[in-house]
C-alpha cells in the first residue's frame, strides 16, 4: 500500500490537469478490467463488467495548487490557488511547476500582520533574475505542487495529496483484489473535485449506477486543542454520516456498516460539519442517484504533509469489498 | 368532500419528526394521510412522496406538479462524552440563541427525552451577558450515563424539539415545524378542494424530502417528474419587530405570491390576477434573486420549469415556537385550487 | 405525587396563591394551627409536649418568572423578569399568562434576518417579547392586562431512569419535602412550626416577616440548591454535584449556618447512612441570611436537593438526592433536641 500511496503522490494533478495522474493510474489497474473510459471533462472510469447492480466507486485524483498568473521583471512568479490553500502554511514550502521546475513560496515582507496577508501579496521564487530567463522555462498558466514526498512515521504516511491519492490508492487496491462478483463496477476516478466537485457530477449522470460510494478523506478531532469531531487517525475508515452539502443516503450508510460488522472491521462514524465531497454531486445527478461515503481519516489536510492511518487504507479496502459482496 | 379542519390537521403533521435526511417515517405516514385522495402514490429512494391526483376525467396535455418540502430543521448527535452529556451539531440553519432550555427527544433506538444545558453563567471567565453560547458549548442531558447511552443512541442519530401545537388568540397557532406543515396542510387542503370539482389536469404532488438542506428532494424528484408546470408552496418570513418591511409579511392577510427571476412571468400574472378577481387577500414578494426556496432549484430542472412560489408567513422560522395564522391556510388552499381550475 | 403537581402550578414571587392554596389543603388536617400572614405566607404549627422552644422549619413557595409590563402597539408584550434569570434561555420558549394561563410565546427575529453582528449577540430584555397571537393593542388589551404574572408551562417530567426534569423544581422540592413532614411527624418535645415563605426569589422578603413574627429559636431551611457537575466547568468551581446527595451548607453571600446544628444534622446523616455532601463554593442565599439576622439571632442551617440548570424551565434533580434530603429532614426533627446544639 505505501508502495502505491508514495508513487500517487509523486505525481501532479492539480485539479484541471490531471493527465499524468490518470495515466499513472490506467498503468496501474488496466490489466484487471474490461474497459477504460475517459470521458469529456477528463474523468476517469476502470469497468469491471458484470450483470447485477451497477456499482460506482469514486475517489477525485485531483489536488490542490497553485496556478501562474503573472511573471515580474525580476523573474519572481505570482499565482493565485486552485482549491483551498493556507495561506501562512504556504509560505516557506517548496514548489513544484511542470514536474521540474522548483520554486519557493515566499511572502512580501511589508506586510506588518500575518492577518493581512492575502494571496496577491506572495510570489514563488523560481531562482531566476529577469522575466526572460523565466519565460524560458515557466508560462502563465502553468501550475504548481506542493514537495512533500511519502515517509512512514510509525503507522502513518505523511505525504501531499493524501487527499485524495489515499482514496485513489484504496480504489487500486480494491480493483486488484478482482472481486468475485456478478455486479457491474465502475472504479471512477473523478476530475475537479477541489473546484467544486465538477466531475463526479458528469461521471455519475454518464454512468447512472443504482449505488454509489465515494471514497476521500475526511478532517479528525484527535489532535491537541482542535473542534470536536468524533473521527480519529487509526480507528477505522469513517461511514460517512453527512458533511455540509449531503445527508448520505440511509441505504449506502446501513449497508457499509453492515459490511464491517459482519466482518470485524473497526469502523467510525463522520459528522463533517465543513467540507463537503462530490458524494453530493452524485446524489443530486438524473433523478437521484443513492449514494454515500467511506472517508479515511487524516491531519493537515490541504498541506503539504497530510497524513493517513495505514491501517485505516487497509480496512477501508476490505469495508469496500465486503460492501460489494453486501450488495444484492 | 367536507372541508378540511386545518387546525387538527396541522396538529398531527406537526406532532411527528421529519428531520432532513430522516424523512422516511414521516413519508409514510403521509402516504397513509393523502391515500384518500390519490391512488397512486409512490415514496421513492430519497423519501420523497410523489402521488398523482387522478379525477378520472379526460386529462388536458399540461402536467402541474405542487410541491411543498417535508422536512424540519433539527439537531444531530455528534459525541457523547464520559459522562453522559450529549454534543450535537444543526441540520439546517438554527439559532443557537433558541437552544438553551429546550426540551428535546433524540431518536435512537428509542425516544429519549433530554434538556438543552451549558455551563452556568457565574462559572464563565470573563463572563459578557451579551455573548452568544456557541452551539458546540451547548449539550444535552438525558439522565443517562454514557454507558448507557452506548446502548441506545448513535452518532448521527437526529434530535427534534419536544412541543406540541398550541392555540394563541383567535385563529393563531404555534408549534414547531410549520416550516412546512403548513405547505404540505396546504396542498391536502387542495386535493380536498379538487375532489369537489371537475378537474382535468394531470397533477402530481410532489412532497419533498431534503430542502433544508441543498433541496436534494426536489432536485431529484422534479427531474423525474418533468411537469410543465410546477408550484411551490412553502413558508415566508412573517411581520416581526426588527423585520424589514420588505422582508416580512403579515399574518393573516393570506398567501404570499413570488415574482421575479425565479418564477414565471405569465403564470404570475395569472394567479395574482385571479386573487384579485376573486377577492381572495393576497400579498406580494418581489424576490430580485435567489427565492431560497426549492423553486430555485426546480425552475432548472433538464430543459427548465416554469415554476410558482406560494410562501405561507410565518413568525419566528426554525424555532420550536413558529406561530402562524389558519386563516392563510384558508386563503392559500383557495387560491391554489382557483388556479389550478383555470389552467 | 406531591413534588409533580406542585411543579406544575405556578407561583411566582408575589402571586404564590396556587401553591398556598394547595399547601393548605393538603395539611390543614395535620397541624394544629394554620395561618396566613399579611405578606402571604403560610404557617403551620405543630405543637410539642413543651412549648418553651421553637424550631423553625422553612421553604419558599414562589418561583422565578415574568410580569407584563406593556403592550406594544403590534398587539405584542414587554415584560419583565421576576427573580435572578439567565436571559438566554428566554428566546424561543413557551410561557403562560396570567389566571387564566392564556398561551404565548417569547420570539426572536428569524437567524435568516439577523445581521452577521446581530447573530453574535444574545437578545437582551427589552428587545424581547410575548406573542400571543394578535395583530394590535386593542386586541391585546381584552384579554391581556398590565400586572398579568406569566410563567413557564408546567412540564414535570421523569428524565432518564432517575432524575426528573421541570420548571420551579427551586423550591417545590422543599415545599414538598415540608409536606410530608408535617405528614409524618409525630409528637415532639418543643413547637415545630412550618413555614410556606413568599417572596424569596426577590429577595427573601417572606422569610424576614415570617422570622420577626414567629421568633423561633433554631430554623432549618430546605431549599434547591445550583448544581454544577456538567460540561466546562472545573471541579474546583462544582458548587454541588447531582447524585451525591443532600447537601449542606457552611456559608453562602447570605447566611454562616450554626456550627452545632450543621455537625448534628452532620451526626444524623452518618447514623442513618444518608450520604450528604457540603456545598463547595459560597455563592447564593436564601430564606437562612434573612431568619439567622432576625431579633436577637437564630440558629439556621439549610439543607438543600442540588438541582441543575435552575431558575430555568429545565431543572434537572436526580430523585434519590430528593428521597434523601426528604430523609434527612425527617430524621434530624426526630432526633431533634435543643440541648444537642
Amino acid at each position: 500500500m505505501f508502495d502505491t500511496i508514495a508513487k500517487l503522490t509523486k505525481v501532479s494533478g492539480v485539479s484541471g490537469n490531471e493527465e499524468k495522474i490518470r495515466n499513472l493510474i490506467i498503468d496501474e489497474a488496466k490489466e484487471y478490467v474490461d474497459n477504460v473510459i475517459i470521458d469529456n471533462i477528463g474523468n476517469l472510469t476502470l469497468v469491471k463488467k458484470g450483470t447485477g447492480k451497477k456499482i460506482m466507486l469514486s475517489a477525485h485524483m485531483d489536488e490542490i495548487g497553485l496556478m501562474i498568473t503573472h511573471i515580474d521583471e525580476n523573474g519572481f512568479l505570482r499565482f493565485s490557488s486552485i482549491g483551498g490553500i493556507y495561506k501562512l502554511i504556504a509560505l516557506g514550502q517548496r514548489v513544484i511547476i511542470n514536474s521540474n521546475i522548483h520554486g519557493t513560496v515566499y511572502f512580501e515582507e511589508k506586510i506588518k500582520s500575518y492577518g493581512d496577508l492575502n494571496i496577491s501579496k506572495m510570489f514563488i521564487d523560481i531562482g531566476v533574475n529577469c522575466r526572460e530567463e523565466a519565460k524560458k522555462i515557466v508560462k502563465i498558466g502553468d501550475v504548481a505542487t506542493f514537495v512533500g514526498e511519502a515517509v512512514m512515521a510509525n503507522k502513518n504516511i505523511i505525504a501531499k495529496s493524501l487527499d485524495n491519492r489515499a482514496g485513489c490508492a484504496v480504489l487500486i487496491k480494491l480493483i486488484k483484489e478482482n472481486i468475485n462478483t456478478d455486479h457491474e463496477i465502475y472504479y471512477t476516478f473523478t476530475v475537479q473535485e477541489e473546484l467544486g466537485m465538477r466531475g463526479a457530477k458528469t461521471a455519475a449522470f454518464d454512468l447512472m449506477p443504482d449505488l454509489a460510494v465515494v471514497v476521500d478523506v475526511t478532517s479528525t478531532g484527535d489532535i491537541p486543542e482542535c473542534p470536536l469531531m468524533e473521527v480519529s487517525l487509526g480507528k477505522g475508515p469513517a461511514i460517512k454520516i453527512k458533511d455540509s452539502s449531503v445527508i448520505c443516503h440511509p441505504i449506502v450508510r446501513d449497508l457499509l456498516k453492515l459490511a464491517a460488522k459482519k466482518n470485524n472491521i473497526p469502523y467510525q462514524y463522520e459528522i463533517l460539519e465543513f467540507g463537503g465531497t462530490d458524494t453530493a454531486s452524485i446524489l443530486l445527478t438524473g433523478g437521484g442517484i443513492v449514494a454515500g461515503a467511506v472517508s479515511i481519516p487524516c491531519r493537515y489536510i490541504h498541506t503539504p504533509s497530510e497524513s493517513v492511518n495505514l491501517d485505516d487504507l487497509k480496512n477501508s479496502v476490505r469495508i469496500l469489498k465486503n460492501f460489494i459482496l453486501e450488495v444484492k | 368532500m367536507e372541508n378540511l379542519e386545518y387546525k387538527k390537521l396541522l396538529a398531527e403533521l406537526t406532532g411527528k419528526t421529519s428531520v432532513s435526511g430522516y424523512e422516511y417515517k414521516f413519508s409514510k405516514f403521509l402516504k397513509n394521510e393523502i391515500s384518500k385522495y390519490c391512488n397512486n402514490i409512490e415514496i421513492d429512494y430519497f423519501s420523497n412522496v410523489i402521488a398523482t391526483f387522478n379525477s378520472g376525467l379526460n386529462l388536458k396535455k399540461k402536467k402541474i406538479m405542487l410541491t411543498a418540502h417535508i422536512d424540519e430543521i433539527g439537531l444531530m448527535v455528534k459525541s457523547i462524552d464520559k459522562n453522559g452529556f450529549i454534543k450535537f451539531t444543526n441540520i439546517g440553519e438554527v439559532d443557537p440563541k433558541i437552544l438553551l432550555s429546550q426540551e428535546v427527544k433524540i431518536h435512537g433506538k428509542r425516544e429519549l427525552l433530554g434538556v438543552i444545558g451549558s455551563i452556568p453563567p457565574h462559572l464563565i471567565e470573563n463572563y459578557n451577558k451579551h455573548n452568544v453560547v456557541d452551539i458546540d458549548k451547548l449539550y444535552i442531558d438525558t439522565g443517562f450515563s454514557k454507558y448507557e447511552l452506548d446502548e441506545i443512541i448513535s452518532i448521527g442519530d437526529v434530535i427534534s424539539f419536544n412541543v406540541e401545537l398550541i392555540s394563541l388568540n383567535s385563529n393563531y397557532i404555534s408549534s414547531k415545524a410549520l416550516d412546512n406543515r403548513a405547505g404540505i396542510c396546504t396542498l391536502i387542503g387542495v386535493m380536498n378542494e379538487l375532489k369537489k370539482f371537475k378537474y382535468y389536469n394531470e397533477t402530481t404532488f410532489n412532497f419533498t424530502s431534503m430542502e433544508e438542506t441543498a433541496s436534494a428532494g426536489v432536485i431529484n424528484s422534479s427531474y423525474r417528474i418533468e411537469p410543465d408546470l410546477a408550484i411551490v408552496i412553502d413558508t415566508c418570513f412573517g411581520k416581526v419587530q426588527g423585520g424589514a418591511n420588505e422582508d416580512t409579511f403579515v399574518l393573516g392577510n393570506g398567501p404570499v405570491i413570488s415574482i421575479g427571476p425565479n418564477f414565471n412571468s405569465d403564470y404570475s400574472k395569472q394567479i395574482i390576477k385571479i386573487a384579485r378577481d376573486e377577492k381572495i387577500s393576497h400579498q406580494i414578494d418581489v424576490e430580485p434573486g435567489n427565492s431560497g426556496t426549492e423553486a430555485w432549484a426546480t425552475q432548472i430542472s433538464r430543459n427548465g420549469i416554469p415554476t410558482l412560489l406560494i410562501s405561507i408567513p410565518i413568525k419566528y422560522m426554525h424555532t420550536p415556537i413558529e406561530v402562524m395564522n389558519i386563516d392563510d391556510i384558508n386563503l392559500s388552499v383557495k387560491l391554489i385550487t382557483n388556479f389550478l381550475m383555470k389552467q | 405525587m406531591i413534588l409533580e403537581e406542585l411543579s406544575n402550578l405556578s407561583g411566582i414571587s408575589g402571586d404564590e396563591k396556587d401553591i398556598r392554596d394547595y399547601i393548605m389543603e393538603k395539611i390543614k388536617n395535620y397541624v394544629d394551627n394554620i395561618r396566613i400572614d399579611s405578606i402571604g405566607n403560610l404557617i403551620a404549627l405543630k405543637k410539642g409536649k413543651n412549648s418553651d422552644l421553637k424550631l423553625m422549619l422553612a421553604a419558599h413557595m414562589d418561583e422565578v418568572g415574568f410580569i407584563v409590563k406593556s403592550i406594544n402597539d403590534d398587539g405584542t408584550i414587554k415584560f419583565a423578569t421576576i427573580g435572578g434569570f439567565d436571559n438566554r434561555i428566554l428566546p424561543g420558549k413557551k410561557i403562560f399568562i396570567g389566571k387564566e394561563k392564556k398561551p404565548g410565546v417569547i420570539g426572536i427575529l428569524p437567524i435568516h434576518l439577523q445581521s452577521s453582528a446581530r447573530k453574535k449577540r444574545v437578545f437582551s430584555l427589552n428587545e424581547l417579547y410575548i406573542d400571543i397571537g394578535s395583530d394590535s393593542k386593542e386586541r391585546t388589551e381584552k384579554i391581556i392586562d398590565i400586572g398579568d404574572y406569566i410563567s413557564f408551562k408546567g412540564n414535570f417530567k421523569r428524565l432518564g431512569q432517575n432524575y426528573y426534569m421541570s420548571k420551579a423544581l427551586d423550591d417545590r422540592v422543599g415545599c414538598s419535602i415540608l409536606i410530608d413532614i408535617i405528614l409524618q411527624t409525630e409528637l415532639l418535645d418543643f413547637d415545630l412550626v412550618i413555614c410556606f415563605t413568599v417572596q424569596e426569589e426577590v429577595g427573601t422578603r417572606g422569610a424576614e416577616v415570617i422570622a420577626y413574627s414567629e421568633e423561633p429559636d433554631a430554623a432549618i431551611v430546605v431549599e434547591g440548591t445550583t448544581a454544577s457537575d456538567v460540561p466546562d466547568v472545573k471541579d474546583s468551581m462544582t458548587s454541588t454535584k447531582l447524585a451525591a446527595g443532600p447537601v449542606l451548607t457552611i456559608m453562602d453571600r447570605a447566611s454562616y449556618s450554626n456550627k452545632n446544628l450543621v455537625r448534628f444534622i452532620n451526626q444524623i446523616a452518618e447514623s442513618k447512612n444518608i450520604k450528604i455532601q457540603y456545598k463547595n463554593t459560597v455563592t447564593g442565599g436564601n430564606d437562612a441570611g434573612k431568619i439567622q439576622r432576625s431579633r436577637n439571632g437564630v440558629k439556621t442551617a439549610v439543607i438543600s436537593v442540588p438541582v441543575r440548570y435552575i431558575h430555568s424551565p429545565t431543572s434537572v434533580i436526580y430523585e434519590k438526592d430528593y428521597i434523601n434530603t426528604n430523609k434527612l429532614v425527617f430524621e434530624v426533627i426526630r432526633e431533634f433536641s435543643f440541648n444537642k446544639i
